[in-house]
């Protein structure tokens, strides 16, 4: 399989400040691939590495085998599609879209064709001589999108592209991404904060926290078996249980992660397992969560609609599977 | 009565009472805010202004001198001959001259501080910018004269530098050239230049300054090297700024009478041939005819930039 884009010890220094640090990193050809991290974890500054908007001060970047540092972004057979989507205010949308043949020199006539063709892939059709100010954010989004795909780059760069939109438009982004990438067999690079975009949409997650990389893994790796304590409460933020905890109800030693779904609630108070004090409940429409006190431990459990509900200050006893609790390597 | 109440007593007597009504009418203080300019603008300037020009549909009784108040287009005629036309001519080539050097110099200094300069060289470049305004009109006119005379510094320098030749060269080119660079028309063009370059740089740095950067990024992205970025991107972008100010730069050159009278040749310029015509040679209405041309000149300016597209990205 080849080898889209590969960071080796990658460092991008700003002074003092280490937005990227010695990160290794391989993407591989044809998949969809997150970069998921609070805000300052280096993602973004790693996405605009492979674009060309940073150089590295240090490592060794290559992209389908070839070397990226001191490549100028115009060189690079990769588009961004941009947070903000950066369309150009002065050119209709027809003319943002084929901004990109243009500048190769593409006759008018055929780029206009390869444009109104990517504005209909991307449900666009008939937008072409408005002005982006006209369009809505989530029609912007598409045109943003179509600008990059018109040049079929090597690998699309996507900057937290759903983040200004409102939840169910992004849900409808989410799969229509997830079906175009599929349909073009394009590398796709995801940037986002946002754990469930990840999870739902990427073939394969690397997490990022302080300018490094913790963990790279499908989504069902680093969602079951977290890496760190700082993977596990990031990604769909999970109970972290201390080393003396989990040796007491598990046998091993070290930090644990218990996913707040897997953590049952019985009422009596006298049977096997953690007891525990309810001290809130917040409706969740699907799900409730209710969060417990087990001895000084604050425990988020996750129950579904339809099950019993605990009252609050409630003395109750939560049980788990064995196999539910994942204990991670190291100090975590 | 509770002690702390859902709605809040009015407050401040009479002046809470104005901002509650200017509140519910806010069409009522726009008003008054605005009637003063208005009346000003409308009555003092444009009032004058059209004086002025009514003038102009006068003439002069060539035997007594005096003012002949009935209509007519005498004076226009009077106008289009050779002299006069020649003044008109040698105007509007001087202010379209000017315009375009101005924004030749003025877009990478605008470039420079709308991208690059922070904090302490931002406040350095107003500073530079600002600071030739501050000073006295005359007193940079004079201090240029003093600078292009044949005795001045910069034939002092071009000197120096073993030069001369080149200086010498130059003027004796016909038109651009003369005894010295003071008594030339290139004089004139660089005092003009000088006087009102703030005024190209400041309103092109402002477009230049509200070009988001990711806008050049998304350029380069898609494959725009510099150059493209620039011609495709930046420019268009930038362009009200520069037709801005490049109204400023060539408006001012049309109606200026001060520095070609103290550098440059002694032809007249049109605010010359107005100061001319309406103080010793008594001709109001053809000083009123010549201050015309600068406003029909502007308006097809600004006509013509429209049609170009220049205020599309407005």
């Amino acid at each position: 399989m080849t080898t889209a884009v590969s960071f080796s010890q990658v460092s991008r220094h700003y002074g003092a400040v280490k937005a990227v640090d010695r990160v290794d990193l391989d993407v591989r050809e044809g998949e969809f691939f997150a970069m998921l991290g609070p805000s300052g974890s280096g993602k973004t500054t790693s996405l605009r590495l492979i674009a060309g908007f940073e150089q590295p001060t240090a490592g060794h970047i290559e992209i389908f085998g070839e070397t990226a540092e001191g490549v100028p972004p115009y060189r690079r057979n990769v588009n961004t599609v941009f947070q903000d989507y950066a369309l150009f205010p002065h050119l209709n949308v027809v003319d943002n879209v084929a901004y990109g043949l243009m500048v190769r020199g593409v006759a008018k006539a055929e780029r206009r064709r390869a444009a109104e063709e990517v504005l209909a892939m991307v449900k666009l059709p008939g937008y072409g001589d408005r002005r982006p100010g006209q369009l809505s954010g989530g029609q912007r989004q598409r045109v943003a999108l179509a600008r990059a795909l018109v040049n079929r780059p090597k690998v699309l760069l996507l900057d937290e592209p759903l983040g200004a939109l409102d939840l169910k438009l992004r849900e409808q982004m989410q799969e229509e991404l997830k079906a175009l990438q599929r349909q073009l067999g394009i590398t796709f690079v995801f940037v986002t904060h946002d754990q469930g975009e990840a999870l739902s949409m990427a073939d394969r997650v690397a997490v990022f926290s302080e300018g490094r990389i913790t963990q790279v893994g499908t989504p069902q790796e680093i969602y079951q078996r977290p890496a760190s304590r700082f993977v596990a409460d990031f990604v769909g933020s999970s109970n972290v249980l201390p080393p003396d905890f989990v040796q007491r109800y598990c046998g091993q030693r070290g930090w644990g992660s218990l996913r707040p779904e897997s953590i049952r609630i019985q009422a009596d108070a006298s049977g096997d397992g953690v007891p525990a004090r309810v001290l809130s409940k917040s409706y969740l429409g699907a799900a409730t969560r209710v969060v417990l006190d087990a001895d000084g431990l604050r425990i988020n459990a996750i129950l579904p609609a339809g099950a019993r509900l605990p009252d609050d200050g409630e003395a109750v006893v939560l049980t788990f599977n064995r196999e539910t609790l994942h204990v991670m390597g190291g100090e975590g | 009565m509770s002690a702390n109440p859902a709605i809040l007593p009015r407050r401040g007597g009479v002046a809470g009472a104005l901002s509650d009504a200017f509140w519910r009418h806010p069409g009522l203080l726009l008003f008054l805010m605005l009637t003063p300019p208005v009346l000003w603008l409308g009555i003092i300037y444009l009032g004058s202004l059209f004086a002025l020009l009514a003038q102009s549909f006068f003439s002069i009784d060539e035997f007594s001198g005096l003012v002949q108040y009935e209509f007519t287009l005498k004076t226009y005629g009077e106008l289009l001959r050779a002299q006069n036309l020649d003044v008109i001519v040698r105007t509007v080539v001087m202010a379209a001259i000017v315009t375009l050097a101005a924004a030749a110099v003025a877009f990478p200094i605008a470039y420079f501080a709308a991208r690059y300069a922070k904090g302490k060289w931002k406040a350095f470049f107003y500073l530079a910018v600002m600071l030739p305004l501050w000073s006295s009109y005359l007193v940079k006119v004079y201090a240029w004269k003093l600078i292009l005379a044949k005795e001045g510094i910069l034939n002092w320098l071009l000197a120096k530098l073993h030069l001369t030749w080149l200086l010498e060269a130059w003027l004796s080119l016909p038109i651009v050239g003369g005894n010295s660079l003071s008594f030339s028309y290139t004089g004139t063009f660089l005092v003009f230049l000088y006087v009102w370059l703030p005024f190209m740089i400041l309103p092109l740095q402002a477009a230049l300054e509200r070009v988001p950067g990711n806008l050049v990024e998304a350029s380069s992205d898609l494959g725009a090297a510099p150059a493209t970025t620039f011609r495709h991107v930046i420019f268009p972008l930038a362009l009200p700024g520069l037709v801005a100010g490049s109204i400023f730069t060539f408006s001012l050159t049309l109606g200026d009478y001060i520095i070609p009278q103290i550098v440059g040749t002694s032809r007249l310029f049109i605010g010359q041939a107005v100061y001319a015509h309406q103080g010793t040679a008594g001709n109001i209405p053809l000083a009123a005819a010549f201050t015309v041309v600068p406003i029909v000149v502007m308006g097809f300016y600004l006509w013509g930039a429209k049609r170009l597209g220049a205020f599309d990205a407005m």
